[in-house]
């Protein structure tokens, strides 16, 4: 890295908050500023993805015995090895995955799964285990660990009207931005400046009325940086105009402009699929599809894919058979996947599921989730994953 | 005496707040009588009506084109947004408070998202009938609604092939609550309800002997030839869902954390009297804990109460009603839109960085064209951005077309009336020293009105 670009980037990452980049030692600030941006992209599959229809083990005969009128035919799979492969909606992902910036991990999951979709949102969401009730997100925990650059709200950018559970700390939480120009207009109104300043009193401590005026405060500092900044860089590569699509394209913006944010959050939903699942779950496993390779490549260009990784997960798989109205029930273990310019093991991670072996007609989990979680921390956030996770997880070999 | 501040938080709580002049006839009325009245105004059921055809009775054929498919899909969302409007039109104006705040209760703990808005209306209407009444009659009524049958599966749920889906949400969202049933009493109830299903020809609740699994079920520890009927007695028989429903009342009603004691003491009330509404709800609202400091001021209105609550208190008229969709919209929460079967979380979920702003940003777009008026020192920077506000102003009126009753607000509040006084009004939570700093700075009392609904404080009831 060129001098000036690190005098750059140290003075974007460290803001006002911290010591002056030229009176740190050096091998302090080169450590920042390598990895002051490296950025953590979380998609959320809501709804209960089914996982196998999506990475099709169609090397099992279990498989298409239990999945007689949904199973994907063999000749359409976009076969990775001899066991597993491909939806064809996912066509989209066969060049990321042959250029080996896709990991696929299988049968992800935890001890005594949670069938219920708002209560397995929440276990992945909260990193608990499945009798524990934690009211703070995991990344809301990393904000409250007080990382070198978890001071401000927007360290955790979530592209949204609202903030998801998994963004909220005790502390501390992310901030919510769908448009960056809109949220900042609507701070911009000198009363709620006033208000900011206010004299404060007792009242301020009081739960909901704090929590009212601290969203507020922050919202208000937030809104401003993170305008000033994102609008300093356009988005030239083409992005499919769906939802999800304009989400990555929005977070694209973000990391290319240099904003000091760690992770950023985007959510895609309707993926329970009790009935007629192949028509739902296939346009929503494309819009996926064509989105992230979009936001891949995009990053590719601009050289930042090294520096971003990609995790996508959805609260639980399916059944492993299919029900009568063509579509699938709530199950258990599903299948996690990493992008990234700088995966240690690109490819399939670990084994196909195993559907001979099932508790009660469901796939027994291989890898708990926290495990991955802890990996992103440890080696990729480089915070300890113990005070967040509440407890120790080894990780994988991912990263 | 004077029990003004009891009978603002009833209002607050057991409807959508209260005129200015009613709190002055009422203050010196026991909670019981305040009650009394609230009861009262609340016994006509004024049903919704604005859908009055079930487009999916004539399905379009097969071979219809893209025009007639674009033709229907434009019919629904004219149904959408006219069902919208009339709940949104019902809740800001009726005097029947108690029931619409209950029926939105409901909307919530039977979220229910389909895009047949002739069915969304029955059941807004079985929910609003039975508001106020039995439990185990509405819960019923929910559960043999088409409405329900769709959105749930259980019009796929059939003897050879049980689909799960209401059977569980049935204990966890809608009486139990998670813990309290295996998925072992999932599976066997589900097979309880097969058969349970809507005529699609007419639409009418049918139940399908054939497609019936009649053999014996083991539910909770019980054996026998179940039916659906028999799984809703087994389920109310046990206590847990009279616990179930009332720590989700108190959270509602109440507060966010819920007290133990004072949920215990509602789960007796309610089991004794057999589910019935009534005499649960009279509990709260006349229980001393209710009126405790800690409950007052202290919950977070939803989006649809903050928009209600300011129609009602300057009677908002809108020229294009389809604002106050893309109000709920922006704020997170669209009436017959629930995000998912859970329902809207509520409480400090409502409330993140940028739905925040919304809220404090509305009130002003609709009652002064986006302006805040703003008489502190305002930095070169605020002075441009006023400004282009005002430069602004004409097309702000034109977009939202909404016109507030001013005079009748104003000519509710005498002039002699103390600042503090008014504040004192518009705010559930005591005024603290923003709020005092902000009233004395306002130029006059409509303006100060306007910041006073656009602070955090309005947002709580």
């Amino acid at each position: 890295m060129k001098r000036r670009d690190f005098l750059r980037n140290s003075t974007l990452a460290s803001g006002a908050f911290l010591i002056p980049a030229f009176l740190k030692p050096f091998e302090a600030l080169a450590k920042d500023a390598l990895t002051g941006h490296k950025n953590l992209v979380i998609i959320q599959l809501s709804g209960g993805n089914d996982g196998l229809n999506t990475i099709v083990p169609f090397g099992s005969d279990v498989y298409y015995q239990k999945r007689k009128t949904i199973a994907i035919p063999n000749t359409e799979i976009i076969k990775l090895n001899d066991m597993q492969g491909l939806n064809p909606n996912l066509a989209a992902l066969q060049e990321i995955y042959d250029q080996g910036w896709m990991s696929i991990i299988n049968s992800v999951g935890y001890p005594n799964p949670d069938r219920s979709h708002f209560r397995s949102m929440d276990i992945w969401q909260t990193a608990s285990d499945a009798n524990e009730f934690l009211s703070t997100g995991w990344i809301g925990r990393y904000l409250d660990s007080n990382c070198q650059s978890c001071q401000n709200p927007y360290t955790a950018i979530e592209v949204d009207d609202t903030l998801s559970l998994a963004m909220k700390g005790q502390k501390m939480k992310g901030i919510a931005v769908q448009d960056p120009n809109k949220l900042f207009q609507t701070t911009r109104e000198p009363f709620f400046k006033d208000l900011v300043n206010g004299p404060t009193d007792d009242h301020l401590h009081e739960d909901n009325l704090g929590y009212l005026y601290k969203t507020m405060i922050e919202t208000y500092s937030s809104a401003d940086y993170i305008q000033k900044t994102s609008k300093t860089y356009n988005v030239v590569a083409p992005y499919p105009s769906t939802g999800l699509g304009n989400q990555l394209k929005s977070v694209s913006k973000f990391i290319n402009s240099g904003l000091d944010t760690r992770i950023y959050y985007v959510s895609l939903g309707g993926f329970d699929t009790h009935v007629g699942q192949q028509n739902q779950q296939g346009r929503q496993l494309k819009i996926y599809a064509d989105a992230v390779a979009a936001f891949v490549k995009d990053l590719k260009q601009t050289s930042k894919l090294d520096d971003t990784m990609i995790m996508t997960f959805s609260e639980f798989g399916r059944r492993v058979e299919q029900n009568a109205s063509n579509g699938t029930d709530h199950g258990t273990a599903n299948n996690v996947f990493l992008f990234g310019g700088k995966l240690a093991k690109a490819g399939i991670y670990n084994d196909a599921p195993d559907l001979q072996n099932l508790e009660n007609g469901d796939l027994k989990y291989k890898v708990d989730f926290r495990d991955v979680y802890a990996t992103l921390l440890n080696k990729w956030l480089e915070v300890d994953n113990g005070s967040i996770l509440n407890k120790n997880f080894a990780g994988l070999d991912l990263v | 005496m004077d029990n003004s501040k009891q009978v603002k938080h009833l209002y607050a709580r057991a409807a959508f707040g209260i005129d200015y002049h009613q709190l002055q006839e009422q203050r010196n009325w026991s909670a019981k009588k305040v009650l009394k009245r609230l009861f009262k105004d609340s016994e006509p059921i004024q049903t919704l009506t604005a859908v009055t055809e079930n487009i999916d009775l004539n399905p379009l054929p097969k071979e219809a084109g893209e025009e007639a498919r674009k033709a229907q899909q434009e019919k629904r969302n004219q149904q959408e947004k006219a069902l919208n409007n009339a709940w949104m039109n019902q809740l800001s104006t009726t005097n029947a408070q108690l029931r619409e705040k209950l029926t939105l209760f409901w909307h919530n703990h039977f979220a229910c998202n389909i895009g047949n808005y002739y069915y969304q209306q029955q059941l807004n209407n079985i929910m609003r009938t039975h508001a106020l009444g039995n439990f185990k009659t509405l819960l019923t009524g929910v559960s043999q609604s088409p409405a329900m049958l769709n959105f749930l599966n259980n019009q796929q749920n059939s003897k050879a092939h049980p689909n799960e889906n209401f059977a569980r949400e049935l204990m966890e969202l809608f009486t139990l609550g998670r813990g309290h049933y295996t998925e072992q009493d999932i599976k066997e109830s589900a097979r309880a309800f097969t058969g349970w299903a809507y005529n699609g020809k007419n639409g009418e609740f049918n139940f399908r002997p054939g497609n019936h699994d009649d053999k014996p079920k083991t539910f909770m520890g019980k054996t026998g030839n179940f039916c659906g009927e028999d799984i809703i007695d087994m389920i109310l028989a046990n206590k847990q869902t009279a616990k179930y429903m009332s720590t989700k009342l108190y959270r509602y009603l109440v507060n966010e954390t819920p007290d133990e004691t004072h949920v215990n003491q509602m789960t007796d009330v309610f089991y004794n009297a057999n589910y019935e509404l009534k005499p649960l709800l009279e509990f709260v609202f006349t229980s001393d804990w209710f009126y405790e400091d800690k409950n007052i001021g202290n919950l977070i209105k939803s989006p649809v109460e903050l928009l209600v609550d300011l129609n009602r208190r300057f009677h908002i008229k809108y020229e294009n009603p389809d604002v106050l969709i893309q109000f709920q919209r922006t704020l997170g929460q669209v009436l017959f839109r629930p995000p998912n079967v859970a329902g809207w979380p509520g409480g400090k979920n409502w409330i993140d960085s940028s739905s925040l702003m919304y809220r404090m940003k509305i009130p002003s777009t609709i009652l002064n064209a986006g302006v805040i008026d703003f008489a502190g020192k305002a930095t070169p920077e605020d002075e441009a951005y006023l400004a282009s506000q005002r430069k602004q102003q004409f097309n702000v009126i034109k977009r939202v077309q909404a016109n507030a009753d001013w005079n009748t607000f104003l000519q509710g509040i005498p002039i002699k009336v103390p600042r503090e006084e008014v504040a004192t009004y518009l705010l559930e939570p005591p005024i603290n020293a923003r709020i005092t700093a902000e009233i004395t700075k306002a130029t006059d009392i409509k303006n100060m009105v306007i910041q006073l609904v656009s602070t955090p404080e309005y947002q709580l009831c």
